[in-house]
């Protein structure tokens, strides 16, 4: 590539303004990028990733500043530049037509005249593959989907036909096939104009699926620069390394996902409860259904006049799914966002009501009792769950131990402020979280110490059952094959059964001893882990599992 | 270069949370050396430093709190005696802030005056915190019939001129200081209701408060424990801006002769008395509790305003 760069960042520091002084996000970073181009900026969170993308759109936040360096960008003409963001709906104003917002862009960039510039923004909905463009010009942001609502905000983007587009995570709350999907449209639409792109992503497999080239970013600094199809072959830093082993693939093992020489949990180090694997399964769900009315059904006309909601009115979240987990083994509920998992998931944790069905717990058919009732009861504690989102799930007013001594102080009949502390630290020590920092309140700790927390508030009242919901969604990769292999240490030192609901197969098939898969309601496929996702029956799972971005090998 | 403009107008959007999210770690590592009460105190100086605003309202407050406490003891002459021989003397060192038609010392009127308007702002947003607060947060969290009740109560009051309403209340159930401070918690309801309401809807299916209910918490338990203390701060901020109002409030109605009685020092009915005596030209008498009265007002309106920074986490960078 001889040409000039289209874009150069030579040398760029930018600095924050805080409290307690001057905190460099990123040091020293040269990237250049030339025209056409697609390059992958890889790294977890706090690594200065998206800094350097606002360095070069020049929005950064007011305490920030570039201290260093420069960014020559070799354009001419003003609409250069366009950024895609991590949250498509917040991207998008929710009170307007989206056909209206392209139409906005458009106008702001003098691009069309009042006499085809609908024709225009059809034209641009067209482009980024959206069914029935001049229906859903009309839509609003809120009736359309995740996927949808991102590809509206790739045709803005794209609108001012800019020569450069930055993606900040465009995919990171979408199903992997809405990913694909989306990514393939965005590597298209980029080529066909000859556009150079910047992705911005934690992901590296999908950074080196769809780049030419990677850099790799930690704590601010570049550690590794390559081309894709170089840098799975043969990684140079030991942080690239570390990242790549710790991302889940196929044919690894759980332990596989740790750096070499890293410390495992006291759990893992105690004796694996034996499981007698003939008795009596400890959940069993028979023909469960859960129904919503749908929204904006005129129902209340119809109770008025005594006639029976017509059957189009109702939404089944949930369709008639029967499963097992036996004692000791953890069952993974795998499927799309919509497919049903979390409602099942909270119908078996009793936060929500059935509609119709059993849900049999160790021989008592739990399901039957409000679950506005089950708070209070005894079985409550044999049930417990670790939520998706570590730090929407822990209280901010609360301190860790406050966190982890609450179930304590309703259920477990620990009285006594010595011996609840005692309990609260020795649940802290199984958990690997350090005695020191159960003072601390939630945002004075890190992601994997949060997640942490709620694992040790899970596990507190010695639990039968946990329903883990997507607990290492919200993680890094490094700190999800550490919270992965404690989940698996202390299932089998504690003999708990776990339901682990998940988006992710990787993650799944690491941890699961067999996989239930859900569309729509309904389960697709069952069976072991190796029977579902090695020899690929069912057409949904082969669907989902292609999703996954592979890297060029 | 011109930046700018190159932006397209997609980009302006959400980009505040990202950046908060990539300070977060820094945030962490340097407040975790602190905790309690220490690092309230530094949280407190940090934003006294950063707006010495603030720090002048703490010190307008600490003035009020003072002549509020102990102004019986410390003023010069007793508030209540009349004295003609002095009556109408302007502003001197004798008379500091001058005296009124009687003959009483206005300095010490304003200054006694303190404890009886801050009891009634003090009380009646204590009371409307307790009412409007609780039965907000209910509102929020639990929904329905409760929801339906708390939010068409306030429709209704809010559907009044709230002077007018206020007035309305103390002339219906009597001249009393008791029905004052009634009828300012009244008018403030909806504002609390609403507030409180909002904050907690928006929590009801947070992760924490299922985790709640998970250890086996009741629903009000979980109201108390978990939703409240995480709508406090915006409340006090909310008290403390009410505060103010509630001054006022309770100003005006001794004003038009509602509420508190002569010769009893009040700042408004003081304002009151003066009115007639400006034309001519013993402005004295109706200035200094007006001062008073404004002084109040600002400083409770600042503090509100410096709280905000101080619980507000958005604003620690």
């Amino acid at each position: 590539m001889s040409d000039a760069p289209l874009l150069e960042i030579k040398d760029v520091t930018v600095e924050f303004a805080t409290r307690r002084g001057i905190v460099r996000a990123v040091e020293q970073i040269n990237i250049s990028l030339t025209k056409g181009e697609t390059l992958g900026i890889v790294g977890e969170s706090g690594s200065g990733k998206s800094v350097t993308s606002y360095a070069v759109m020049r929005i950064l936040d007011r305490a920030g500043t570039i201290a260093n360096g420069s960014v020559v960008f070799s354009g001419i003409d003003v609409r250069e530049m366009s950024m895609i963001f991590q949250n498509p709906r917040a991207a998008l104003n929710p009170i307007r037509k989206v056909g209206r917002q392209i139409e906005d862009v458009l106008k702001q960039h003098v691009l069309a005249d009042t006499r085809d510039i609908k024709e225009k923004a059809v034209e641009m909905l067209r482009q980024v593959k959206i069914a029935r463009p001049e229906e859903r010009y009309h839509a609003y942001p809120f009736e359309l989907s995740g996927g949808m609502c991102q590809r509206i905000v790739i045709a803005l983007a794209l609108a001012c036909q800019p020569r450069l587009l930055i993606a900040d995570e465009p995919t990171t709350g979408l199903d992997v096939t809405t990913q694909k999907s989306v990514m393939d449209l965005v590597v298209e639409l980029t080529r066909a104009r000859g556009m150079s792109t910047i992705l911005i992503t934690h992901d590296l497999g999908l950074a080196a699926a769809y780049c030419d080239r990677v850099v790799v970013m930690e704590k601010g600094k570049i550690v590794e620069t390559a081309m894709s199809s170089e840098i799975f072959k043969s990684p140079s830093h030991p942080y690239t390394k570390r990242l790549m082993k710790a991302t889940p693939k196929v044919g690894g093992t759980l332990r596989g996902l740790l750096p070499d020489g890293a410390e495992l949990s006291p759990a893992a180090s105690m004796p694996k409860m034996s499981i007698d694997k003939t008795e009596k399964p400890l959940l069993e769900v028979r023909n469960l259904v859960k129904e919503y009315p749908r929204q904006g059904a005129t129902k209340t006309l119809g109770e008025l006049l005594g006639k029976p909601a017509p059957a189009e009115s109702i939404f089944r979240a949930v369709d008639g799914i029967s499963f097992t987990v036996g004692k000791g083994e953890s069952v993974g509920l795998v499927g799309e966002s919509g497919c049903g998992k979390s409602t099942t998931s909270m119908m078996v944790m009793r936060l929500l009501d059935k509609t119709s069905g059993d849900i049999i717990f160790s021989g008592e058919d739990i399901g039957s009792i409000p679950a506005s009732e089950f708070a209070v009861l005894p079985q409550r504690k044999r049930i417990q769950m670790v939520f998706q989102d570590p730090t929407d799930s822990l209280n901010p007013r609360f301190t860790a131990v406050r966190a982890i001594a609450d179930p304590i102080m309703r259920l477990g009949g620990i009285s006594g402020r010595d011996a609840l502390r005692a309990r609260c630290e020795e649940l802290a020590k199984l958990v690997g979280l350090p005695v020191e920092l159960l003072d601390r309140f939630p945002h004075q700790l890190s992601g994997g110490q949060k997640a942490r927390v709620g694992i040790a508030r899970a596990i507190a009242l010695n639990p039968e059952l946990v329903i883990l919901d997507e607990p290492t969604a919200a993680l890094d990769v490094s700190v999800q094959a550490v919270v992965l292999n404690l989940l698996q240490d202390l299932k089998d030192s504690l003999g708990m059964s776990y339901l682990f609901v998940s988006h992710d197969l990787n993650v799944v098939r690491l941890l699961c001893d067999r996989v239930i898969v859900m569309r729509t309601g309904k389960v697709v496929e069952e069976g072991t882990a190796e029977e579902v996702l090695g020899s690929l029956k069912a057409e949904y799972t082969r669907e989902l599992l292609t999703a996954i971005p592979h890297p060029p090998l | 270069m011109n930046s700018h403009s190159r932006i397209s107008s997609v980009s302006a959007v959400a980009r505040a949370p990202k950046v908060a999210i990539a300070m977060k770690p820094v945030e962490a590592a340097g407040s975790a050396q602190t905790s309690g009460l220490k690092a309230v105190l530094r949280q407190t100086k940090y934003v006294i430093s950063e707006n010495p605003i603030t720090g002048f309202a703490f010190g307008l407050f600490i003035l009020l709190a003072v002549a509020a406490i102990f102004g019986p003891w410390i003023v010069p002459y007793d508030p209540l005696a009349s004295n003609t021989a002095q009556a109408l003397k302007p502003p001197s060192w004798q008379f500091w802030f001058g005296t009124d038609q009687l003959g009483r010392d206005i300095f010490s009127r304003v200054v006694v005056a303190t404890r009886l308007d801050m009891t009634i702002a003090v009380t009646s947003v204590a009371l409307v915190f307790a009412l409007g607060g609780i039965s907000g947060i209910a509102a929020g969290y639990f929904g329905g019939w409760i929801d339906i009740v708390v939010s068409r109560l306030a429709d209704m009051i809010m559907a009044f001129p709230l002077f007018v309403l206020a007035m309305g209340i103390v002339a219906a159930l009597g001249n009393t200081v008791t029905n004052i401070v009634i009828a300012t918690a009244i008018i403030n309801y909806p504002l609390y209701a609403r507030i409180a309401r909002a904050e907690a809807n928006v929590r009801r299916e947070a992760g924490f408060v299922m985790a709640a209910r998970l250890s086996g918490n009741s629903e009000w338990r979980i109201l108390f424990t978990q939703i409240l203390p995480n709508v406090m701060p915006i409340m006090v901020v909310q008290m403390s801006l009410t505060m103010g109002y509630a001054v006022l409030n309770a100003a005006g109605l001794s004003f038009i002769g509602l509420g508190v009685r002569p010769p009893t020092p009040e700042w408004g009915i003081m304002v009151a008395d003066g009115a007639g005596y400006i034309v001519s030209g013993e402005w004295w008498i109706a200035l200094f509790p007006g001062l008073a009265l404004m002084l109040a007002v600002f400083c409770f309106n600042l503090l509100g305003d410096g709280l905000r920074d101080i619980v507000d986490p958005q604003r620690r960078t």
